[in-house]
């Protein structure tokens, strides 16, 4: 179980680093067309940036900042817009996960409607490997034992 | 002679590598350290793919250094295919490296079940309490 | 056992060091994997998908299906830590 520790260093390094680690993620994944990046690397980012939320204010306020239930719900939605993408491509009468069909929707020409297609996917990527991370940190450090609020 | 050793030795350093995660899986008995052997072995497989795709004669990382026109049909200029390293083993170890972390999660959280269980991770130990 | 494992494992690293015998060169730019698909990747990328990054474009374009499938897998890891593991402490009752 993890617990605060009143280390003033460590609160203060970690209030001071978590909001650019948590913009840095993102352009890593917005900006995966044209430099190193994508998904993948900034969903691991953005799960290292929770979890050093975890390691240093403890689980009982980590609680309310991102809570369990809502990274179980995050890890299928990022799938849910993975496979979603895919099934819009369907029903403009383009195959599966075939992203220059979505140029009628988007108004764009083939080229860019695969690009934004891309993006999307990307988006949701990075969703499913954020709350996978955090929430197998969370499970292998507490050992599963979750607290439950006492007072019903 | 020299010249076979020198473009060969990095498949040799992956293989040695590979064959020390072999030998922590097969030979431990500790579970953890068997894990620990796997993960080395996944290392090397990870840095095989990744020798493969180089090329000699200055070819860079696989991203266009001058993307101009964005997909104009055919009035773009041809792209040198020299110019840049194979991109598809980068993309094959990308998603091998999450799907390692993982498994890697799974495999430590079988090992905490284990040993609530048994109260042990030596492989022997174990096998006797289950008989 | 430690003797025999040993010997396994040298016989082993043997048999794969005999195999890289007929590997293509390091850094061979006509070896056979360089010269399949990946040279469509590097010239197309641009023209077809808008985007530079032919990594990116490989990744979520070409084969998306096979992105599809590791992103279920990842899916399904942190699924099953939640059902080996997580155990909540019972409510009072009520």
């Amino acid at each position: 179980m993890i617990f605060r520790k009143d280390d003033i260093i460590v609160n203060t390094i970690s209030r001071i680093l978590i909001p650019f680690i948590q913009l840095y993620a993102l352009y890593v994944i917005m900006h995966g067309h044209y430099s190193p990046g994508g998904g993948f690397q900034g969903g691991v980012i953005l799960g290292a940036s929770m979890v050093l939320l975890l390691l240093t204010r403890g689980y009982d306020e980590a609680k309310y900042k991102f809570p369990e239930q809502i990274a179980t719900l995050f890890s299928s939605v990022g799938v849910l817009i993975y496979a979603g993408i895919g099934l819009l491509c369907l029903f403009v009468l383009g195959n599966f996960l075939d992203y220059g069909k979505l140029a009628a929707l988007l108004n764009v020409t083939p080229s860019h409607a695969r690009s934004l297609g891309i993006l999307g996917v990307e988006i949701g990527v990075g969703f499913a490997v954020m709350s996978v991370m955090y929430s197998i940190f969370l499970d292998i450090s507490t050992g599963g034992v979750l607290p439950e609020d006492e007072e019903e | 002679m020299l010249e076979f050793i020198v473009s060969k030795y990095n498949f040799w350093i992956y293989i040695i590598l590979m064959m020390i995660g072999f030998y922590a899986m097969i030979a431990k008995r500790n579970l953890v350290k068997k894990i620990i052997g796997m993960n080395i072995f996944q290392t090397a497989i990870i840095l095989f793919f990744i020798s493969t795709a180089y090329k000699t004669g200055g070819a860079t990382l696989p991203i266009l250094l001058d993307p101009h026109g964005h997909g104009h049909g055919a009035a773009e200029s041809a792209v040198a295919v020299s110019q840049y390293i194979n991109p598809l083993p980068h993309v094959l170890m990308l998603t091998a490296i999450v799907v390692m972390v993982a498994t890697l999660g799974v495999a430590l959280a079988i090992v905490i079940m284990i040993y609530r269980k048994y109260g042990t991770l030596n492989e022997d130990e174990i096998i006797k309490a289950m008989k | 056992m430690r003797f025999i494992s040993f010997i396994v494992t040298v016989l082993t690293g043997a048999l794969l060091i005999y195999g890289t015998v007929d590997m293509p060169n390091w850094g061979d730019p006509n070896s056979p994997a360089s010269k399949h698909v990946s040279p469509r990747y590097i010239t197309k990328t641009e023209i077809e998908t808008a985007t530079p990054n032919m990594v990116t474009s490989v990744l979520a374009d070409y084969r998306g299906y096979d992105t599809l499938g590791e992103t279920t897998v990842i899916f399904t890891a942190g699924m099953s830590c939640i059902l080996l593991l997580r155990r909540r402490k019972k409510k009072k009752a009520r």
